[in-house]
């Protein structure tokens, strides 16, 4: 039972971080190195603050709400 | 599972279903378990999942599971990006459902809980689940562009005009009624009032932890967020007890509606980090929660639902809104059932994340049911009260008195039993001072979840569980009010920047301020307009909103039908004509009877007229008398927006008939803007499941 909750939570937790954003610089930094691993040393990725703050103002634009 | 035990377990589904659905339609007892309702519901939303919504994805839009979605194609790492299925889900579910499914079914419950019921379900299944379907379906296939767009280039420049305009008026519409449903809310309440208001520290506590404190670090974040709005709710209740404290907090009307325009201008000027992001999350997270929550203690404690299938008042002489069951009904239920707001949704935001075709059906589908859902357990909250308590609550002074022996015995000559002191025991287990005349729908389905919850949870706290619902209410309402002034803001500056560039600028903040102000002052002046109508201000504001909302759907649903007959698919076309015949026919019925009924609780110029007479010989009281200018100006003003809809809505119409007509005689009308197929290389397990 103990471990088909521990099961459950581990692949609850990633969802849920991705969801609310709480992953999205990790997530960045892997896009980062996945596909602009070439800019490394011209254009380094964004810091932690620096990129959460493009995140936020990137997802407010634009309709986000219903009634 | 093999294909026959398949067949038994959909056929018991369906048997199950009829059999609810019969149940909740032919009872005319004393009261019918809620759990009938939900039951319902469950089954007619998994055989309509099953069943049309697949027949739907494979023979009507052709889902291509091979072909590459502009998630993958044009994956920037930011706003294009594939994304795991269930993530998409639960981003569109969060974006979708608001307040509104909260508030119609409340209101409409002054028909019985049949007729609300039958059309959330019907309508959901046959109509708003489907536009969202479509929606998402033809946007995919456009590169994500928005229905504004979708409408320009596929039936032409009137009909993306009419999509603008229409979304800007519905914005400003549906802030002015829910800013009057959390005034209503308020009013003369110390422990809603300073609850709310705490909530904005505590958003601007949260903005400044994410991006300063602990920069990205949400979900930390958002656990203090809620503890701390946990928190404020029992610090209202302190705040209520206080004498010196409680005055700060107890106000009338007006003042409260003043405060939230100001409040609404600050949230469209300052910066989303500080106010919107925060309280955007922490909304979500309630949200989420309380209906979760709300769900359980259904199933758990299976209220009676007390309100008959039908009341007197489907001939239309209803206390809290005026007008006949039909298309009245299916106009105070928009959202739950069919929402024209969702199509700007499936449209733009939710495309650039989806990975694969396969998964529209879930998410535009799946999502709307769930919304419908919602829907149905506002319907039940509402319905568990006792009738004659729920209409004690949600019947305006102006229609059964002022003073509260009136009220009780007006309530009582309906035939519904209530008394003046089970009103005040009431009050007094919420927390509240009176609950008499709490007209918007907040208070009564607070007074629901409450009762609900209370049974389920503990009934000794009553009045926490009240003010929770309301803070949870409130918070979400706040929440489409900022954001929604926000894109109105953003939605204005891209008009004006037809005409002068520096206006056009984002971040240009002499723009920004008159913009912003100009979309507060729209929203602020029916929002003070219904905080002075001795009505209550819900029965003009909501019916236009409804009207306004269902016009927005079939625009989308025009949209998807024109794109339908273009792609030669007109034997399928009845898909999206069916329920875009159907709106039609009640918005255009329901703002007939709003522009041209002699029935002042329903015409808008009847009503205008009749102030002006009783004006002109003096029989309204001075108070009365002091605000009849300003109402009957509105009501005017009412009549012609109403109209207004209705022509843009025809304009439309028209438009895309002619284009279906064109492209059926073989003459040449503007191509297919879809983007050309090109394969999916995404092995896309590691995505989607």
């Amino acid at each position: 039972m103990l471990k088909k909750l521990k099961n459950f939570w581990r692949c609850i937790w990633p969802m849920v971080r991705q969801l609310s954003g709480d992953d999205a610089y990790e997530r960045y930094l892997k896009h980062y190195a996945e596909y602009h691993a070439e800019l490394e040393n011209l254009e380094p990725p964004l810091g932690r603050e620096a990129y959460f703050k493009q995140w936020q103002d990137g997802k407010w634009k634009g309709v986000r709400r219903c009634c | 599972m093999n294909k026959n035990l398949k067949m038994i377990v959909w056929l018991a589904v369906g048997l199950l279903g009829t059999f609810a659905l019969s149940t909740i339609a032919l009872n005319r007892g004393e009261s019918i378990n809620a759990l009938w309702l939900i039951t319902a519901a469950v089954c007619i939303y998994a055989i309509a999942y099953r069943f049309y919504a697949a027949w739907i994805a494979a023979k009507v839009l052709v889902i291509d599971e091979t072909r590459a979605t502009p998630a993958e194609r044009l994956d920037n790492g930011r706003d294009f990006v594939p994304t795991n299925k269930w993530i998409v889900f639960g981003h569109h579910f969060a974006a979708i459902a608001g307040p509104g499914p909260l508030v119609g079914p409340t209101l409409a419950a002054q028909f019985g809980y049949l007729p609300g019921t039958l059309w959330i379900l019907i309508g959901a299944v046959l109509g708003g689940a489907v536009q969202d379907m479509v929606t998402l379906f033809f946007s995919t296939r456009r590169d994500g562009r928005s229905l504004g767009q979708m409408a320009r280039d596929e039936i032409g420049v009137i009909g993306g005009t009419a999509a603008l305009v229409g979304t800007f008026l519905i914005m400003i519409i549906l802030i002015a009624v829910l800013g009057l449903v959390v005034v209503n809310a308020m009013k003369h309440s110390p422990w809603a009032t300073s609850t709310v208001a705490a909530t904005i520290p505590i958003a601007m506590f949260i903005g400044l932890y994410m991006r300063n404190i602990r920069p990205g670090r949400v979900l930390e974040a958002s656990a203090i967020g809620v503890s701390l709005l946990l928190l404020s709710v029992l610090a209202g209740g302190w705040v209520d007890h206080n004498e010196s404290l409680r005055v700060l907090f107890d106000h009338e009307g007006l003042p409260l509606a003043y405060a939230i325009i100001v409040y609404g201008f600050a949230a469209a000027v300052l910066p989303v980090w500080l106010l919107l992001a925060p309280r955007d999350y922490l909304s979500t997270y309630m949200k989420l929660g309380t209906v979760v929550a709300l769900a359980i203690a259904i199933v758990i404690l299976r209220p009676e639902i007390h309100m008959p299938a039908l009341t007197q008042f489907t001939d239309g002489t209803g206390p809290i809104f005026g007008g006949k069951l039909f298309p009245f009904v299916f106009i105070t239920i928009a959202c739950g059932a069919i929402s024209g707001f969702h199509a700007l949704i499936s449209s733009g935001t939710t495309p650039k994340l989806l990975t694969n075709e396969r998964d529209i059906r879930m998410i535009g589908y799946g999502a709307m049911l769930l919304e419908s859902f919602v829907a149905i357990m506002a319907m039940i909250a509402a319905t568990v009260l006792e009738p004659g308590v729920f209409f004690a609550i949600n019947s305006p002074a102006g229609v059964v008195g002022k003073e509260a022996v009136d009220a009780v015995a007006k309530i009582n000559s309906w035939g519904f039993v209530v008394t003046v002191e089970q009103m005040n025991q009431l009050a007094r287990d919420m927390g509240e001072s009176s609950l008499f005349a709490r007209t918007g729908g907040a208070p009564s389905l607070a007074v629901g979840m409450a009762s609900i919850f209370g049974s389920a949870f503990g009934k000794h706290l009553l009045a926490l569980w009240y003010h929770f619902a309301i803070m949870f209410e409130a918070i979400f309402i706040l929440t489409t009010l900022d954001a929604g002034t926000r894109v109105g803001r953003f939605m204005l500056q891209d008009m004006l920047g037809n005409f002068n560039k520096k206006l056009g600028e984002t971040s240009y903040m002499p723009s920004v301020i008159f913009t912003s102000a100009l979309v507060v002052a729209g929203w602020g002046y029916f929002l003070y307009i219904g905080v002075i109508d001795p009505n209550g201000g819900v029965n003009i504001l909501w019916p236009l909103f409804g009207i306004a909302n269902q016009m927005l759907a079939a625009i989308a649903l025009c949209v998807a039908t024109g794109i339908l007959v273009k792609s030669g698919k007109l034997n399928y076309a009845w898909v999206t004509a069916l329920p875009l015949t159907w709106l039609v026919t009640i918005t255009t019925t329901a703002a007939y009877q709003k522009i041209f009924s002699d029935d002042i609780r329903v015409g808008f110029f009847a009503a205008a007229n009749d102030l002006s007479a009783k004006l002109t010989t003096g029989a309204l009281p001075a108070d009365k008398a002091a605000v009849a200018p300003q109402l009957i100006f509105n009501q005017h003003l009412d009549a012609y927006l109403t109209l207004f809809f209705v022509a843009v809505l025809w304009v439309v119409i028209i438009d895309m008939l002619a284009v279906c007509k064109c492209c059926l005689k073989g003459k040449p009308v503007l191509p297919l803007s879809e983007v050309p197929h090109s394969a999916t290389q995404l092995n896309d397990a590691w995505v989607r499941d």
